[in-house]
């Protein structure tokens, strides 16, 4: 589903990314872990198709399409989703409006019909209910006063309404506390199908007791050191990264 | 071209950027170019006027004369010739007075353009609205449902006919002919507009609107509105305007005129999508607008909630004077200019009763090469204890090359008084933009929500029917201006 080969990516004139070579077949769950600065989001932005990080070597491959030929929301439309490290605010558009908006974009790129309101709000309401996301926060403007719980919450709230195809976790983990940890990682649990591929970044090996991935793989200095099993993570936090790593200087 | 060409290519059109630029081929019947005492005496004559209106538009002619163009906004534009331009454009065979029936089909067809239902559309949208096209009113719906409750809305040349009694107490009692060039040159050659009485104690049972059409060309614009809420009574009004493409700039100076006795409520919504120019900024109206409101009784509330996308340059001041002790006078705003627009707006809160409060709300959007100023001032005499004001100014730019500028002027002459501003200057950041594409929001979709959720408190204040197509002319009016 998703081939990366020999990637290099620059930001700014400067390489962050620098040969970095994954796959993930439909159905599985990767994890990528790595410490801060290692260019974690760096590739999840660059599969997002942000403006800025410019791809200097190397190919991304989706469905066999090339993913860096699409612009980020034809990419959103074919299934490519980022829950995002830090969600960003847009004060005055409620929640709710937004999810609509988001989704009948999606749909429309598609060539499918715009769902009416009463659809959305009826979809979004089924969902937000196993996340533990409010009413209140539906009718709140996106993400403007929200913690950083309901912020992560919210993400896979809309993970879950746009059912992508690749999903992409950005330390959806960081700043939650268990329990919260826990609804998180079950709403990621419910989205797991076989026709679904996800990345989960992470820095932490907490949160990959509760999504079990299949592949792990350890990002450093912007290449992938070492990969591994689910055990690798356990590995990981008992030594540290510095034992796993051997960064080339 | 000829003109059915030119005609039929602009209506080709419609569906791109300014949607309203087309033309409607039809005879007109004009004034002579030029303006002088005979220009005023034949729109006179053609409405069939009393002597005492005659002598009141020359009293504002012969002033109009010794006066000068203001030139203390901060908008540039090239001298206006004021002998270049009609004063008076009319489709012919127009009767003074006539059911719908009657009127010209290609006029209708122009107003089902501009998405005005005229017809049955209107009996379900519960609106009554009177159409002025250039220079005169061609149709008022619902009258009758109105004459029963005792409100008068017709055409202000009609009011002049009808009610001179009326017309005679109130007209230039709150903007005088004096007041400034473009309010003076409206007096001397004002053509037609709008006349709204609503009897004491009543509710208007229906919004009541007003189009303005700019149709032919090197023609200005000046129309009268006159709207007197008599004690304890409501009405809410709202006007929209549009005008074709053209490469010329055309002057439209229009005076609204607002009067609300003891418990009286006006709320008057404005939104303005005058052709705004080219992306050179090539063409587009001058909108030199002067609106004022006098809450004269006691409790009494005027509201102005204004939508302005259009226009190459825009010049207006929508204010209140608070007389009448415990009055109330709101200004809810969204300016927008791109390209080359310019946008010098704002309010005056003139708080001279006790206990009066006010409220300004204003959203400027600058992108392209555009300026964009927000002009307010909060004025307290010294009888005014304990008024109250809030204002808050919001910019929002897009792009590195516009201007907004905040200009609040405030006099206090009573310690009780309690003022309070804020204001804000932010840009559409890159990360929401991102953030918006990353859910499959196109970018010129993306920049319209945002804008969107910017004026959300403004847009607010509209008439539902109308907060749908204000909201989707923020968008129109942005499109392309992220690069
Ligand atoms: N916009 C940027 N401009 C310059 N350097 C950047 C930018 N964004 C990230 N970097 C640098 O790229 C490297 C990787 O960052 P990032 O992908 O955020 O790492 P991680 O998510 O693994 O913590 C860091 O050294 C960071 O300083
Ligand atoms: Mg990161």
């Amino acid at each position: 589903m998703l081939d990366i080969k020999n990637l290099h990516v620059a930001v700014g004139g400067k390489e962050i990314l620098k040969g970095l070579t994954l796959s993930i077949q439909p159905g599985q769950v990767h994890a990528i872990m790595g410490p801060n600065g290692s260019g974690k989001s760096t590739l999840s932005y660059v599969l997002a198709g942000r403006a800025g990080y410019d791809i200097t070597g190397g190919s991304i491959t989706y469905n066999g399409e090339d993913l860096t030929a699409l612009k980020p929301e034809e990419r959103a439309a074919k299934g490519v989703f980022l829950a995002m490290q830090y969600p960003v605010e847009i004060p005055g558009v409620t929640t709710m409006t937004f999810l609509k908006t988001a989704l009948n974009s999606q749909r429309r790129a598609r060539g499918e019909a715009d769902l009416d309101a009463i659809g959305v709000l009826k979809l979004v309401r089924a969902k937000a209910k196993t996340l533990n996301v409010s009413e209140d926060m539906l009718k709140r403007p996106l993400n403007v006063g929200f913690s950083g719980g309901e912020k992560k919450r919210l993400e896979i709230l809309q993970m879950s309404v746009f059912e992508p195809k690749l999903a992409v976790l950005d330390e959806t983990d960081s700043g939650l506390d268990i329990d919260a940890l826990r609804v998180v990682a079950e709403g990621v649990n419910a989205l797991r199908d076989p026709s679904r591929a996800m990345l989960v970044i992470t820095h932490y090996q907490r949160l990959l007791d509760y999504i079990v991935p299949d592949r792990i793989h350890v990002l450093a200095g912007g290449r992938i050191v070492a990969e591994g099993g689910k055990e690798l993570a356990l590995e990981l936090e008992a030594k540290g990264y510095e034992h796993i790593i051997k960064v080339p200087a | 071209m000829s003109i059915a060409a030119e005609t039929k290519s602009q209506v080709a059109e419609i569906g791109e950027k300014y949607k309203y630029g087309f033309v409607t081929d039809i005879e007109m019947d004009m004034a002579p170019k030029g303006l002088s005492e005979d220009t005023v005496r034949f729109i006179s004559a053609k409405k069939g006027e009393p002597e005492w209106m005659l002598e009141w538009r020359l009293g504002a002619f012969r002033r109009w004369l010794t006066m000068k163009e203001p030139d203390w906004a901060r908008v540039h534009y090239p001298k206006i010739d004021y002998q270049n331009s009609y004063y008076y454009a009319a489709p012919k065979n127009t009767p003074l007075k006539q059911s719908l029936d009657e009127v010209d089909p290609k006029l209708l067809e122009t107003y089902k353009k501009l998405g005005i239902p005229l017809h049955e559309q209107m009996a379900l949208a519960g609106v009554a609205v009177d159409a002025v096209f250039d220079s005169v009113s061609v149709a008022t719906t619902f009258k009758d449902k109105l004459n029963e409750a005792g409100v008068i809305f017709c055409p202000i040349s009609e009011a002049i006919r009808d009610y001179p009694d009326l017309v005679k107490q109130y007209l230039g009692m709150v903007v005088p002919v004096t007041d400034n060039f473009f309010a003076t040159l409206n007096s001397a050659v004002f053509s037609d507009g709008t006349f709204v009485y609503v009897p004491k104690g009543v509710r208007c049972p229906m919004e009541l609107s007003t189009y303005f059409r700019i149709n032919a060309s090197e023609t200005g614009q000046f129309e009268r509105t006159l709207i007197i809420a008599d004690e304890g009574s409501f009405v809410s009004y709202l006007e929209g305007c549009t005008a074709p493409k053209r490469d010329e700039n055309q002057l439209h100076a229009a005076v609204v005129e607002l009067v609300t006795l003891d418990n009286a409520e006006i709320k008057y919504s404005t939104v303005q999508n005058w052709y705004p120019g080219d992306e050179n900024g090539l063409g587009g109206i001058f909108n030199f607008v002067t609106k004022r409101g006098d809450c004269r009784g006691k409790k009494s509330k005027i509201s102005w909630t204004q939508v302005e996308t259009g226009s190459a340059i825009t010049w207006k001041y929508p204010s209140c004077i608070l007389r009448g002790d415990e009055s109330v006078g709101e200004f809810y705003s969204i300016a927008i200019a791109n390209n080359y627009q310019q946008a010098d707006t704002g309010t005056k809160m003139i708080h001279l009763g006790a206990n009066t409060r006010s409220r300004i709300i204003s959203k400027g959007i600058s992108a392209g090469k555009a300026q964009n100023t927000y002009r307010g001032l909060v004025s307290v005499y010294g009888k005014a204890k304990n008024a109250r004001n809030y204002t808050q100014c919001d910019s929002l730019l897009i792009g590195g090359d516009c201007g907004a500028h905040t200009v609040p002027y405030i006099e206090s002459r009573n310690s009780t008084a309690r003022i309070e501003h804020e204001a804000t200057t932010s840009k559409i950041a890159e990360d929401q933009l991102f953030y918006c594409l990353q859910r499959g929001i196109p970018q010129d979709e993306a920049v319209s929500l945002i804008v969107n959720g910017f004026c959300r408190e403004v847009l607010q204040q509209l008439p539902m029917e109308f907060a749908v197509e204000a909201q989707k002319l923020v968008g129109i009016s942005l499109e392309g201006s992220v690069g």
